[in-house]
């Protein structure tokens, strides 16, 4: 059961993956299938592990990543 | 369900342009959310470099003047000295102040000038296309060193912060990196902690932050953060170099 929700904004997101690459969980991956208005294939959650850590959030440089703790 | 982290209300909505995986996204946010969390958003006026960080002032929800090259710390005494109440900020790469501003940080960290400076050192100059910095390291490749940085031709590395500290007028000086998730918390304490020592008007704070330039350094965003742990670093060490505060405590 996920502790956490990780919401990505799409529109912002430049798939920099530093958000990938700090996730204890891997929950985060790059998208294969979605490619936003600048060309990037932005980050999405690919599982429902997320502890809600916000170690993602922490190291994404555009701002682009909301954390929710789920109840 | 409860948010516990989201973007900040003193950085604005404007989409960054920085490259994908620049750390100068991560260095904003911090100085942005410190800002908020003291309240000072709404107090605080940011002298704003040339370089990548010279659109900053379309980012920051708080008062920005950009400034003539190297010369933030020059503009930033000067509105501090008009406004001794506001909380003022420089916000400078190494290009803008390890080379052409070098005068202006030395003298402005010797008068112990009450502002602080957020100094971003990733080892290039970023905006221009990757030419060697005053701060590239010994064997590191840019654009005017082809065959990698020679320090019998293009002289040594300059270490800011400890050059800094071995003047009377800074009251805080440390070194932070952003290439991990507890390194970002780490350099968000110490920009927190400039700002405070600003506040009470005891002298001049400086935050060096060690950074990456994925475009530059041609490596990919996580490739360039595990450049910054294995070769920026040993050469730039972390830690507080610093702190009148700590030595008043004693």
């Amino acid at each position: 059961m996920a502790k956490g929700k990780v919401t990505i904004n799409e529109v912002i997101c430049k798939g920099c993956a530093l958000c990938v690459s700090v996730c204890p969980k891997n929950v985060l991956a790059l998208s294969t299938t979605k490619i936003n208005p600048a060309g990037y294939n932005p980050a999405e959650m690919v599982s429902d592990d997320c502890i809600a850590c916000t170690s993602c959030a922490k190291m994404c440089p555009d701002c682009a990543i909301t954390v929710e703790k789920l109840d | 369900m409860a948010v516990i982290f989201e973007k900040t209300k003193a950085l604005t909505d404007v989409k960054l342009h920085y490259c994908p995986g620049c750390a100068h996204g991560i260095v904003h946010r911090l100085l942005a959310e410190c800002l908020e969390k003291s309240g000072e958003d709404k107090n605080a006026i940011c002298a704003v470099p040339v370089g990548c960080a010279v659109f900053a002032n379309k980012y920051f929800n708080f008062d920005a003047i950009q400034c003539a090259h190297g010369r933030a710390p020059a503009t930033a005494s000067g509105i501090k000295r008009v406004h001794p109440d506001k909380t003022v900020i420089t916000y400078q790469g190494d290009g803008d102040l390890a080379s052409i501003g070098t005068a202006e940080i030395v003298h402005a960290a010797a008068r112990g000038e009450k502002i602080t400076t957020i100094f971003i050192n990733n080892g290039i100059y970023g905006m221009t296309g990757g030419q060697m910095a005053p701060t590239t390291l010994p064997g590191m490749k840019a654009t005017t060193a082809k065959a990698g940085r020679d320090p019998k031709v293009n002289g040594n590395p300059l270490r800011v912060s400890e050059m800094l500290a071995t003047l009377t007028g800074p009251a805080y000086i440390e070194r932070v990196s952003i290439s991990t998730p507890a390194q970002v918390t780490q350099a968000k304490k110490a920009i927190q902690k400039a700002l405070e020592i600003q506040k009470k008007g005891l002298g001049f704070t400086f935050v060096e932050v060690v950074a990456s330039c994925p475009t530059n350094w041609g490596l990919t965003p996580v490739k360039a953060m595990e450049f910054v742990r294995e070769k920026m670093i040993p050469y730039y060490p972390l830690g507080v170099f610093k702190d009148i505060t700590a030595e008043e405590g004693k």
